[in-house]
């Protein structure tokens, strides 16, 4: 296994002042290619921020962090935009799916928003990988008509459009009864033995936490486990 | 960034109910701009056809000289002469001239003129009247006599005479008559009434007497030259361009009729005026209007702007996406209004046929291109400040809400 990414002594304060709430402290991880991690931690203990910061959807305070040998710190916008679309895929818990548009539709905007258009070869990916997450029926379907089960297997077919070295899912199966939440979690395993894309999973569920080769624990900002 | 014209596209048909407000909204604005449009240029169109329509565009009167005055160094005045009253300057070389100016671009007609006094008796009744000798077969070159006659017709050949309607009620006349013309000069003419007129000019029906040129020669003892030229042009609005270039042509002292228009030109600038105002603020209602429901928008799709800058939207995509919908909004209003305002002015008279009373429209000024272009110009502007704001929004939060 090669290290995908690495971070050293990540500094997280939001606000300042008194309103200053220091939430990663000197933080530092690194992923394998490959890997297939839960990431744990009490509620506020910053699993979602480092998530952000791993996605560079935002900056650490203070620190470093290398991706595919690339510095993501230096990186401007539209650098890291380009990266994004190329290297990282997300699913949220809420929020994930553009409601106006069908299921196709919302799968295959990575790769058409990087094109400029939708291409034949975009839809006809998009489709088999709604068709792997069991949706072949909903593939025309308008998002917002989906259940949340289908939305966040959507959001899974999504995360992999453009075939990305990391996929970060923050509370996937949050809202999900036990059924959705497992076929959700066996296709992500799937997808990562077959295709060797790394998965890092935040999840306060012990059966999901289980489920992941690598429990990574964060506390008092920093890795404890 | 079809992809991006996709997206635009895709925002303004999920909520239809709002964008046909909006667009409905814009198309109202575009139909007052025109319906101003199509009021202002049709107003200023009758204005003019009333009062200039009928006069000549551009005239060149025979310098009347005011006698040599001499004046001594120490400023004695030496010698005055008196102006003979029967003295009538000529443009001598009119014959020179006419070809030359007929061939001056614009020039529709030409009218070479000998005007005078003269008193018209029949039996005890005696009338002033002031005579237009004109030429024979371009009796309308200038005011439309032919379609003013009321009674006989517009001939005026060799021993014919036709005069205003009131001057004709005056003097008792009917078609057919013979009556008395006596000149300033002194010379005497029989002459018969072939048509009467009627302008609804009083000055002009009722002291007017049209002629040929050759019986005013006769009667004003010009026996070359005319005394006025009446020049009628294609555009009216040309006419200070063009008097300069037939003066710069011929050296006569071509007038343009805005001399001396000064106020009629000042409550048609007046007007536009007002017309330029109020269609400004047709537009920028416009543009208020599409920028607040833009700002809406941007401000309710967040999350998605949020998801979509995470799958690697840049935010030149968003701020497309926001400016386009701006766009199409502009242009769908736009040609909506222009649509519905067409429809609007087709119940109006045309221009030719104004109608006392009703408003003097003109189908033809509606400036349909300018408001859609405009329109749509103001639509994207007023679109930037959403787009900004929405290229600005920030992932993390956006997703987070
Ligand atoms: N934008 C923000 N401004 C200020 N404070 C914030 C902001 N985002 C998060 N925090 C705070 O930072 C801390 C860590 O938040 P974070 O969302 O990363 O925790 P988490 O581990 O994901 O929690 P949970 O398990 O409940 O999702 C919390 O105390 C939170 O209140
Ligand atoms: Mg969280």
């Amino acid at each position: 296994m090669s290290a995908l990414l690495e971070v050293r002594d990540l500094f997280k304060t939001y606000g300042t002042g008194e309103a200053a709430t220091r939430v990663l402290r000197g933080l530092s991880l690194g992923l394998e290619a490959g890997d297939m991690a839960a990431l744990l931690g009490p509620s506020g203990s910053g699993k979602s921020t480092l998530l952000t910061i791993l996605g560079t959807l935002m900056k650490p305070t203070s620190g470093s962090y290398v991706m595919l040998g690339q510095d993501m710190i230096a990186a401007d916008d539209k650098a890291l935009t380009d990266f994004r679309n190329a290297h990282i895929g997300f699913v949220f818990q809420f929020h994930n799916l553009l409601p106006d548009f069908t299921a196709l539709e919302n799968v295959i905007f990575p790769t058409a928003v990087r094109e400029g258009r939708e291409t034949p070869a975009a839809r006809a990916r998009g489709r088999d990988l709604l068709s792997r997450m069991g949706l072949a029926d909903r593939i025309d379907f308008p998002s917002a008509n989906l259940s949340g089960g289908q939305k966040q297997r959507v959001a899974v077919a999504r995360a992999l459009m453009n075939s990305p070295e990391l996929v970060l899912a923050d509370e996937p199966t949050g809202n999900l009864d036990r059924a959705s939440a497992m076929q959700v979690m066996d296709l992500i395993d799937q997808i990562n033995r077959e295709e060797g894309t790394t998965f890092l999973i935040s999840t306060h569920d012990e059966k999901i936490a289980a489920f992941c080769r690598r429990q990574i624990v964060v506390g008092d900002g920093i890795v404890t486990g | 960034m079809l992809y991006a014209l996709k997206i635009a596209t895709r925002y303004l048909t999920a909520n239809k109910a709002q964008t046909a407000l909006l667009v409905t909204g814009v198309a109202v604005g575009v139909f007052i701009f025109i319906f101003m449009s199509a009021l202002i240029g049709g107003l200023a169109e009758f204005i003019l056809s009333r009062t200039v329509g009928d006069i000549s565009h551009i005239t060149i009167e025979a310098e009347t000289a005011d006698p040599a005055l001499l004046i001594s160094p120490e400023g004695h005045v030496l010698v005055v002469a008196e102006r003979g009253r029967a003295r009538t300057a000529t443009l001598a070389e009119a014959a020179t001239w006419l070809p030359l100016i007929e061939a001056v671009p614009g020039v529709r007609a030409v009218s070479p003129q000998i005007t005078g006094a003269g008193f018209l008796t029949r039996g005890a009744q005696v009338s002033q009247v002031s005579v237009t000798g004109v030429e024979p077969g371009r009796e309308s070159a200038i005011l439309d006599l032919a379609g003013y006659m009321v009674a006989g017709d517009v001939r005026v050949g060799s021993g014919l005479i036709v005069v205003g309607r009131d001057l004709a009620d005056d003097l008792a006349l009917s078609v057919g008559q013979t009556l008395r013309l006596q000149s300033s000069n002194g010379v005497t003419s029989t002459l018969t009434l072939s048509g009467i007129f009627k302008t609804g000019n009083g000055g002009m029906d009722g002291a007017r007497a049209f002629v040929s040129l050759s019986t005013a020669r006769t009667l004003f003892s010009m026996p070359q030259g005319v005394s006025r030229i009446e020049i009628k042009l294609d555009d009216l609005n040309a006419a200070d361009a063009t008097a300069l270039r037939i003066r710069a042509l011929t050296g006569l002292d071509a007038v343009p009729w805005t001399d001396g228009a000064e106020q009629l030109m000042e409550a048609l600038n007046a007007q536009a005026q007002t017309g330029y105002f109020l269609k400004t603020f047709a537009l920028i209602t416009i543009v208020i209007g599409v920028a607040s429901a833009l700002l809406l928008s941007t401000y309710r799709r967040r999350p998605e702007i949020g998801i979509m800058r995470a799958m690697g939207a840049g935010r030149r995509f968003v701020i497309f996406v926001f400016v386009a919908q701006g766009a199409l909004v502009g242009l769908m209003g736009g040609i909506m209004g222009a649509t519905l305002g067409y429809l609007a002015l087709l119940p109006f008279p045309s221009r030719d046929a104004f109608q006392p009373g009703t408003l003097p429209m003109d189908i033809t000024q509606g400036s349909y291109g300018l408001a859609i272009t405009l329109t749509v110009i103001g639509a994207i502007l007023a679109s930037i400040l959403p787009a900004r704001s929405a290229a600005r929004v920030d992932p993390v939060t956006a997703i987070g809400q």
